[in-house]
């Protein structure tokens, strides 16, 4: 008789003695935003490299891809099981940049639509941290409208050719493949004409530009495609039907740290990579100060809330008493609360937040964090959109008027910011 | 409300809320703003035969959880409660019934088994109006022991159904411990004056007690040591109400999305319009995390976990914050008929609003969130 799936319990004591045998510590602080302006380009290289071999320990060990079925380099186990193990991880260092983009959505989209051999291909290097995927999604002219992509694959023989540019992917620069959205059909309606491909970020025709922040963090890239071939064995789907891919790729981007394929260190009650309110009133001398515990307090509210709401939505969706698009919830939340809290954290700072020396330790840095505050109200989809796809989906209630709905794509108006020659005058 | 409900709690779920809508439908709720209780007697033992007092108490002792879980089955009685802005001492009962529930079998059992039946109310008296009153250890009402004689001394206020109730659990201070004693209401030294309330149906009392003598065996637990059961029933009672909360937080929710779109203005329904579309994807979000923590909450308290101080007072905090944003938004939404008397909103206004203040305000819960988290950082 064959051994069945390994109880939950079982498998949770296991990773937490691996754990604890194997993993550092994680020092405080660790993963603090991702958008850090105090990292060198070879430190942040370097860490990317150590994540590449934390990532390596998980696979051997039997705990990457605990979702993933056992023929891809996974476990085949439950997201019960992938629960276990980030309990496990509470307090240990994990790779957390490995995680979003490259296990979901791109690795999940990949398992959802990808060719046998692209699956074979990819799925178990990227579980090895050899791969690290991006997402050539958004594009210069697009917002939050992602299905208008511009970016043009133009069909020749058995390959693609592809010509465009794509915006705000997170560390493309240290990342090594890409799922891209493209249009392959200018005669059709906007959300017919859309393929997906996959593609090495490395190669000729492919320029990665690193953007500079206002807060000095150079995290962010944009893409220049110039003539990049794409073979036919690299395409995701069907030609033409990328948007049903993209439905897809655009859920499993919202699912986030309540994805069943992402591993990341919790404990009960804290949310991931939660800043210490309580540490700020201190280092501020304003540990008595009730107006102060006010304000610790409510951000302290406002993580725990957070993360007991992800669950609900997560567990919601897996029961199927939710739909898919409930996911819109926990994401609208987690936008208005991180700028909740940034705005409390550099209430805290007080005159530190706006003027403060390295000396200054948990408060220095406040006032640039206050200046990215919007930072999670647009980042993956702004909350604006969420709002519409909860009152729309989730309510019911009557869709916004577009114009470009039953129109062929090259006819839908496009604002002078869009044309392919930039700004006006440009 | 959790998603994978057991078949027991799905029933008692489903039973309180069709008893609920037929015996106290909103004309009816009308009818009980001049009843000198709030409920009638007969309404809250038939209550009580489906189950509403007995679900913090062990089975041994006549009660009996459906899960193991007590305070999460109980839950889903006070989200029916809510969504009706349901009548009756469920609350103080309910506390009294779990603290009495925990003694020893030997004492209190003729009141517990009145309370459990719906034949008798026993009210928690707890909060002081006081700075710091609705906290354990801000409690000023003095019990101590002389002789052979426990004492007590100060006031309480508010307190639920305190006339109705045959006894008072009063929780006193005691040197540095607590101790909670069971008092007759008709013991000389126990004067009621009644107070105003915004809720309909709810009545509350100020209970002042002036050298009120009882026996000994009056004490529930120890003289003095009374701390750590204090602690354990303010914690329910919170998640109680904010479970409450949440229930009026959805039925208003709910009465305002069928409101959006049957009320048309410039020739279209209320809910094609973007602005308060966005308002009603806040709401819907402020909904279901208000469920999702006060779900975590009860789970944490029934389970004794670490986190369940701080659970509690995030949900409280939580629900009592966002709760009040979101049925006022609700009678923003409506216009001025959510002001009037004749529309059934104000019925779930006025319990979101009792509930927000009655254990602590919102701010008063964030600022022991953050004592808490002090504490925590500091070990």
């Amino acid at each position: 008789m064959p051994p069945g799936p390994e109880d939950v319990t079982d498998f949770g004591a296991r990773a937490r003695a691996w754990a604890a045998a194997t993993l550092p510590e994680a020092g405080p602080g660790l993963y603090e935003g991702v958008f850090r302006t105090n990292v060198t380009e070879e430190q942040e290289a370097a860490e990317v490299g150590r994540e590449r071999q934390l990532q390596r320990m998980f696979y051997e060990a039997g705990f990457a891809g605990v979702c993933v079925p056992r023929e891809y380099g996974g476990q085949g186990l439950t997201p019960d099981h992938q629960r276990a193990l980030n309990q496990a991880l509470a307090g240990y260092e994990f790779p957390a940049r490995l995680q979003v983009p490259t296990f979901t959505p791109c690795l999940a989209i990949l398992l959802e639509f990808g060719t046998e051999e692209q699956k074979r291909t990819h799925i178990p290097a990227m579980l090895r941290g050899e791969e690290l995927w991006m997402q050539l999604l958004s594009e210069p002219g697009g917002g939050s409208d992602v299905a208008g992509a511009l970016t043009s694959a133009v069909r020749d023989g058995d390959q693609w050719v592809l010509n465009g540019s794509k915006i705000w992917t997170t560390g493309a620069w240290f990342s090594d493949w890409g799922l891209c959205l493209a249009r392959t059909n200018w005669d059709v309606p906007k959300h017919r004409g859309l393929t997906v491909f996959i593609l090495p970020l490395r190669q000729p025709g492919l320029e990665i530009h690193r953007i500079e922040m206002l807060n000095g963090s150079r995290e962010f890239c944009q893409e220049f495609l110039t003539d990049v071939i794409v073979p036919d064995g690299d395409r995701v789907g069907e030609v033409d039907e990328g948007w049903t891919v993209g439905v897809r790729w655009m859920l499993h981007e919202r699912l986030l740290y309540e994805s069943p394929l992402v591993t990341f260190a919790s404990s009960a009650s804290t949310t991931f990579a939660s800043t210490s309110f309580s540490s700020l009133a201190l280092a501020a001398g304003r540990r008595d100060d009730p107006s102060a515990q006010e304000l610790v307090g409510e951000a302290r509210m406002l993580d725990v809330v957070a993360a007991r709401l992800q669950e609900r939505i997560g567990r919601g969706i897996g029961a199927e008493v939710f739909s898919d698009q409930a996911a819109a919830i926990a994401r609208l939340f987690k936008g208005t609360t991180s700028a909740r809290t940034r705005t409390i954290a550099f209430e805290l700072a007080g005159t530190t937040g706006v003027s403060w020396t390295e000396a200054d330790g948990v408060l220095a840095d406040r006032g640039l964090d206050y200046l990215m505050r919007q930072t999670g109200c647009i980042g993956g989809g702004t909350t604006e959109m969420a709002r519409n796809v909860i009152s729309e989906r989730v309510l019911g209630m009557p869709r916004e008027r577009s114009l470009d709905r039953d129109v062929p794509f090259r006819d839908v108006p496009r604002g002078p910011s869009s044309s392919p020659a930039g700004r006006p005058g440009g | 409300m959790l998603f994978e409900l057991t078949e027991d709690q799905q029933s008692l779920r489903e039973t309180t809320a069709r008893y609920l809508s037929n015996v106290v439908p909103v004309d009816q709720m009308r009818k009980l703003r001049e009843h000198p209780a709030g409920y009638e007697e007969e309404y809250w033992r038939q209550g009580a035969e489906l189950g509403w007092t007995s679900l913090l108490v062990p089975e041994e002792r006549g009660g009996g959880s459906l899960s193991g879980g007590g305070l999460l089955d109980a839950t889903l009685l006070a989200h029916e409660f809510g969504r009706h802005a349901a009548p009756g001492p469920f609350l103080p009962c309910n506390v009294a019934a779990a603290a009495l529930g925990a003694e020893d079998p030997a004492r209190h059992g003729q009141v517990l088994a009145e309370l459990l039946s719906g034949s008798a109310v026993v009210s928690w008296c707890f909060s002081e109006g006081s700075p710091g009153g609705h906290r354990p250890e801000g409690l000023s009402l003095e019990v101590s022991v002389r002789d052979d004689e426990v004492v007590l001394d100060g006031v309480k206020r508010p307190v639920e159904s305190a006339a109705q109730a045959g006894h008072l659990l009063v929780s006193g201070r005691t040197g540095d411990g607590l101790t909670q004693v069971l008092v007759p209401t008709d013991t000389p030294g126990v004067a009621l004056d009644p107070m105003q309330s915004v809720d309909l149906t709810r009545r509350f009392w100020e209970v002042r007690m002036d050298d009120v003598r009882l026996p000994l065996d009056a004490v529930v637990g120890e003289v003095g040591g009374a701390g750590a059961p204090v602690e354990h029933q303010l914690q329910m009672a919170l998640v109680l109400l904010a479970a409450e909360s949440v229930g009026a937080m959805e039925r208003a929710f709910d009465m305002t999305v069928e409101w959006a779109f049957d009320r048309f203005s410039f020739g279209r329904p209320l809910a094609s319009y973007q602005e308060l579309k966005h308002r009603f994807a806040d709401m819907k979000t402020w909904l279901e995390a208000g469920q999702a923590v006060t779900d975590a909450a009860a789970v944490a308290v029934d389970a004794a976990t670490t986190d369940a101080a701080e659970l509690v007072s995030v949900a409280a905090a939580f629900v009592g914050q966002y709760g009040g944003e979101l049925l006022q938004d609700c009678v923003q939404i409506h216009g001025g008929i959510g002001l009037t008397y004749e529309h059934d909103l104000h019925l779930l206004l006025r319990r979101g609003t009792l509930n927000r203040g009655l254990l602590g305000t919102p701010a008063l819960h964030r600022r022991r969130i953050a004592e808490l988290l002090g504490e925590r950082e500091e070990r």
